[in-house]
């Protein structure tokens, strides 16, 4: 079983926002929905490598900053060309304002 | 000589030297700021697409109730601008999806507008993601609107979209009898080429249809408000298009030296839904149309100073064209502010003048 790493605190990311998480060599993005609700995906877009740390969340979407591609960060889903390819998401689970996170 | 075939000489140098693909300069702006600018909303595309929208009926509808007077001939003048120029922006801002917040009304919009413009809404979507991975890199992007040297007569004739109309129903053709031209198959993916020819057997049928009902009616109307106008009203997208990156860098990867932002009249800026702002369009693309002057004043300290009207643009962009055609390696060369940031001045030294 992996462990739950300690990505950030609840506070460090707005609502309805996204925040860059490197750990492992390996880079993630982190996210806090409108309801309240922490999510985990692969960091880069899977269309052209683009850090989706710097898109926008729309309510469960999280739109990259390059091309407007979306996905659903809740499942990874690809909602919207150019992004075709499914993220990774990783679980994730808030303990007395922590964020921690399975990878 | 630049070889701009996509599966050219150029394109493959491009790869190997690593400006294909690259990583591109951008205005530090803070997050919360950005968040601000990038925030979507309906209202400002709803209200422009309905004033957009009403006026082409009561233009068209003028222009039929008129017809064959000369008195029919400025309804159709303006009725054509805002069918072949003001759908070339909608096409564009709602490709991106930044024009509504719901995203049914940028498909609605992006669809309609695809076709009014010739376009087909599969293949352009992509092209348009490779024009922003790779603004005017030769070999690379499928959208440069002015090569070099310039084809003068293309460019003129494009401003009543003859050779686009051309090019665009041989592809619509092709697309819908033989399936994805090979260059397109070098940017839209394989999952998207049933898209593409259902998309042109679509337009292709409506085509046909208004044609049979032009011969059917012994009339030339059907055509002149479907079909048509995207010939006679193309003047003003072509007009604005070409100071995108006209007489500019190419093969960069720093939208302040190879794009341009025009300070332009409120009419043509409603027609063009503000990307005369274009340098900072093309650094934030997810900033949406009605937020752009805003993204303008936070960050103009960082860029080049805009062009101060559309003859200015064209004052500077004609001499360098001129020269281009003599066969002479020139180029606009844009200064930075004393406050900007350059960047990768291994690839940028030919264009901040540090060499030459
Ligand atoms: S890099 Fe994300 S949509 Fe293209």
């Amino acid at each position: 079983m992996t462990d739950w790493i300690h990505a950030c605190d609840t506070s460090d990311i707005d609502e309805e926002d996204v925040m860059r998480w490197d750990h492992g060599g390996r880079t993630f993005a982190l996210y806090h929905s409108p309801d309240g609700e922490f999510f985990c995906t692969d960091g880069l877009c899977s269309h052209e490598q683009v850090h989706l740390a710097g898109g926008l969340v729309i309510d469960h979407l999280i739109e990259c900053p390059k091309h407007n591609g979306q996905f659903d960060y809740r499942t990874g889903e690809a909602k919207r060309a150019p992004a075709c390819v499914n993220l990774a998401t990783y679980p994730v689970k808030v303990d007395a304002g922590r964020v921690l996170v399975q990878v | 000589m630049r070889d701009y075939s996509l599966l050219g000489e150029d394109g493959r140098r491009a790869v190997e030297s690593g400006l294909a693909a690259a990583q591109w300069y951008h205005t530090d702006v803070p997050r919360k700021e950005m968040k601000a600018l990038m925030q979507r909303s309906d209202a400002p595309a709803i209200r422009d697409t309905l004033m957009l929208y009403g006026a082409m009926v009561l233009l068209a509808a003028a222009g039929i109730a008129l017809w064959p007077s000369w008195w029919s001939a400025p309804f159709w003048m303006a009725y054509g601008v805002l069918y072949g120029s003001a759908m070339d922006s909608r096409w564009h801002e709602c490709g991106h999806g930044t024009a509504f917040r719901t995203a049914w009304m940028n498909t609605v919009v992006y669809d309609i507008a695809s076709f009014m413009m010739m376009r087909n809404p599969a293949t352009w979507r992509w092209s348009h993601a490779r024009h922003h991975t790779d603004t005017y890199v030769v070999g690379r992007d499928p959208e440069i609107a002015v090569m070099r040297p310039p084809e003068m007569a293309r460019l003129i004739g494009n401003l009543f979209g003859l050779f686009d109309v051309r090019a665009a129903l041989g592809r619509m053709l092709y697309n819908a009898v033989l399936g994805v031209h090979p260059e397109e198959k070098t940017f839209v993916p394989e999952s998207e080429w049933p898209k593409v020819v259902r998309a042109a057997r679509v337009h292709l049928s409506i085509y046909a249809a208004v044609l049979a009902l032009a011969l059917a009616m012994h009339s030339i109307v059907p055509l002149m408000v479907i079909g048509l106008p995207r010939l006679y009203g193309a003047w003003h997208h072509v007009m604005t298009g070409l100071l995108q990156h006209g007489g500019l860098a190419d093969n960069v990867t720093d939208h302040r030296l190879n794009s341009r932002t025009v300070l332009m009249n409120p009419v043509s800026r409603f027609i063009y839904w503000n990307m005369n702002y274009h340098v900072e369009h093309h650094m934030f693309p997810m900033v949406p149309y009605h937020a752009l002057p805003k993204l303008h004043a936070a960050i103009r300290h960082d860029l080049p100073a805009p062009t101060r009207s559309i003859r200015a643009g064209y004052a500077e962009m004609w001499p360098v064209w001129m020269r281009q055609l003599r066969g002479e390696e020139v180029f606009l060369k844009r200064d930075l502010p004393a406050t900007a940031r350059p960047y990768r001045e291994d690839f940028h030294a030919a264009a901040l003048g540090t060499t030459q």
